[in-house]
């Protein structure tokens, strides 16, 4: 069974507003939340496909969009040795249906995306953080989390004891933007748009 | 009969301990000796890899990967280089293939020369590890050779690897592995009979195929239950077409299977870098286009345009086609796989890393459940656990 088979069957299994799109290294499928979770029981359940490891959720987050976040689900066949990624567009305060009662490996991977992106899984049975220290504030890698953070840690040999300061940057974090501004640019020169004008 | 009520104590194991491979945190739930649950708190040594990756760009994420799993520099840098390779649509020449397919090897070797010792240290026995280092060492100077440094390399780059192999290498690689074997027959003869490591590892922790593949196990774990499941074979990148070997597999799925794989696995990378050295010919070792790879140093001293290309390629970087994948390879502890975002700048917009370690450790709770406590030490061991991938 190819990958055109197998989008076949899935088209023709699962109703519900969905596309595909092209990747070379697996089936790339979008569509709405609230088919998650009954698409990654489906493409389970059936024998023929038996998309039955899941290898890794995770989330892309892109600011200025109404639909902040691109949630992405891995899942690999074995027996077809074919992959599938799922990927759904959420905004901000969207909750997310765990899919643990089908995958209870996403434990972690929604324990993780929650700690890192902020994204809430309803009926997680232990949605808490997991990569971040304890008592940590905030989700590193929304893009608006500043790559130092808030909070640094160091060992106080007066208090004997670790203490938690806000981080004091001596000097201005320094991100030099590289990228020469000749290269990708339409119009290379001013002036150009006179020697291809169409008289 | 007087009845009495035996509380259950929490145990707090970790993160400073010998057994616990790292800074894992583990609350045990001890019902006498016997482990009732166990969970992992991990993230201690959580340093944002993923999100510094995103502040740097393509070339200077590279040395990221080494410090992931730092028992197994090489092939994780492989799987970055290749995802990189794929959304720049470029392939490598064939000589770099096979560089990057033997050192590739040779980390898979290192990295069970690091894990099997340290299991059988974990359930008593130190003499192999003693050994297992001067071998490693010995192995490691062939790391050393090619990017001058012992771990944290940073030799595949995309577009090849950062330079050839010294003169002679080659015959020097042959000769030690021919000699290689014999070594992992001495450490079998230490230790697959013994009967310390039988009884503290044989019924310990068994994992199902169906339990294996529900877990997300990858790599030795999930071939230890019976599944021939291994990305070199099943989606070969690089050279992995071009070489024969086998998958060796488990029966059982305990910690003595996955003890056992990882040795035959060893015997199976010697037969591969072997044939490798066989059909490696002299050529390029990485594309020839200098808007990706430096220029040779040799026509710095000459050419203004290498010396520009040098230094725009060292400070803008390239840059990267907009688009998406996901590539894994097969690292020695299971699928390693990198999924890159690019927006075409010269920085991934989102670089996720899926490490094989934060799949197994999730598996622990499960595998240790109705084990002793001192149980826990062996399963940690085989499943082959380093911080540095699990946390990021």
């Amino acid at each position: 069974m190819n990958i055109f088979d197998t989008k076949k069957l899935i088209s023709e299994q699962f109703n519900a507003n969905f596309s595909f799109y092209e990747n070379d290294k697996y089936i790339g499928i979008v569509l709405d939340k609230s088919d998650i979770l009954r698409f990654i029981d489906l493409i389970k359940d059936i024998k023929l496909l038996s998309f039955n490891q899941l290898i890794d959720i995770s989330a892309v987050d892109y600011p200025s969009r109404e639909f902040r976040f691109d949630v992405f689900y891995l899942i690999s066949s074995l027996k077809l040795n074919q992959r599938i990624l799922v990927k759904t567009s959420i905004k901000e305060q969207d909750n997310l249906e765990s899919i643990i009662p089908i995958h209870i490996s996403a434990d972690w991977y929604e324990r993780e995306c929650y700690d890192l992106f902020g994204i809430k899984f309803s009926n997680h049975p232990d949605l808490r953080r997991i990569m971040t220290d304890y008592n940590f504030d905030g989700h590193p890698l929304r893009k608006d989390f500043p790559l130092t953070g808030h909070n640094e840690v160091r060992y106080d040999d007066l208090e004997k004891k670790i203490v938690y300061e806000n981080v004091n940057l001596t000097q201005e974090y320094r991100d030099f933007d590289y990228q020469s501004p000749w290269e990708g640019l339409d119009n290379q020169l001013i002036g150009d748009e006179k020697a291809n004008k169409k008289s | 009969m007087k009845e009495i009520e035996i509380n259950s104590t929490t145990l707090n194991f970790g993160p400073q301990h010998p057994a616990a491979h790292g800074v894992l945190r583990l609350i045990v739930e001890l019902d006498g000796e016997v482990v009732e649950r166990a969970e992992p708190h991990i993230g201690l040594l959580h340093r944002g890899t993923e999100k510094l990756i995103e502040y740097k760009t393509y070339l200077q994420a590279v040395p990221y990967f080494d410090r992931l799993d730092y028992v197994s520099p090489m092939c994780q840098e492989h799987a970055f280089a290749l995802a990189t390779e794929k959304l720049l649509k470029i392939d490598v020449p064939l000589r770099a293939k096979f560089i990057r397919v033997i050192f590739s090897e040779i980390t898979r070797i290192l990295n069970h020369l690091l894990n099997v010792p340290a299991y059988a240290a974990d359930i008593g026995a130190v003499t192999p590890f003693l050994w297992c280092f001067e071998e490693r060492e010995k192995l490691l100077e062939y790391h050393e050779a090619v990017s001058g440094a012992r771990f944290h390399s940073a030799y595949f780059r995309p577009g090849g690897v950062h330079q050839d192999m010294p003169n002679g290498m080659e015959e020097k690689l042959y000769n030690h592995f021919n000699t290689f074997p014999k070594f992992i027959d001495d450490l079998e003869e230490l230790l697959t009979n013994n009967r310390i490591l039988r009884q503290r590892s044989v019924d310990i922790g068994i994992l199902s195929k169906d339990e294996a593949i529900e877990w997300g196990c990858t790599g030795p774990v999930l071939r230890s239950t019976g599944i021939p499941w291994d990305l070199r074979r099943s989606q070969p990148y690089d050279s992995y077409d071009k070489v024969e070997f086998d998958v060796p597999v488990g029966k059982k799925g305990d910690c003595f299977d996955r003890y056992l794989v990882r040795i035959e696995e060893m015997r199976q990378s010697v037969k591969i870098i072997k044939q490798c050295l066989d059909q490696i010919q002299p050529g390029d070792i990485a594309i020839d286009d200098n808007k990706i790879t430096p220029p040779k140093r040799k026509d710095m001293k000459k050419s203004m345009e290498s010396l520009i290309h040098h230094f725009k390629l060292f400070t803008e970087g390239y840059r990267v086609p907009a688009g998406e994948t996901y590539f894994p390879v097969e690292a020695p502890k299971g699928e390693f796989g990198v999924y890159l975002v690019s927006d075409g700048s010269n920085k991934p917009y989102r670089c996720k890393i899926r490490a094989p370690g934060f799949a197994h450790l999730q598996a622990l709770n499960h595998l240790s459940k109705g084990h002793m406590m001192a149980d826990i030490a062996a399963i940690l061991g085989s499943l082959d656990i380093v911080f540095g991938e699990v946390d990021r």
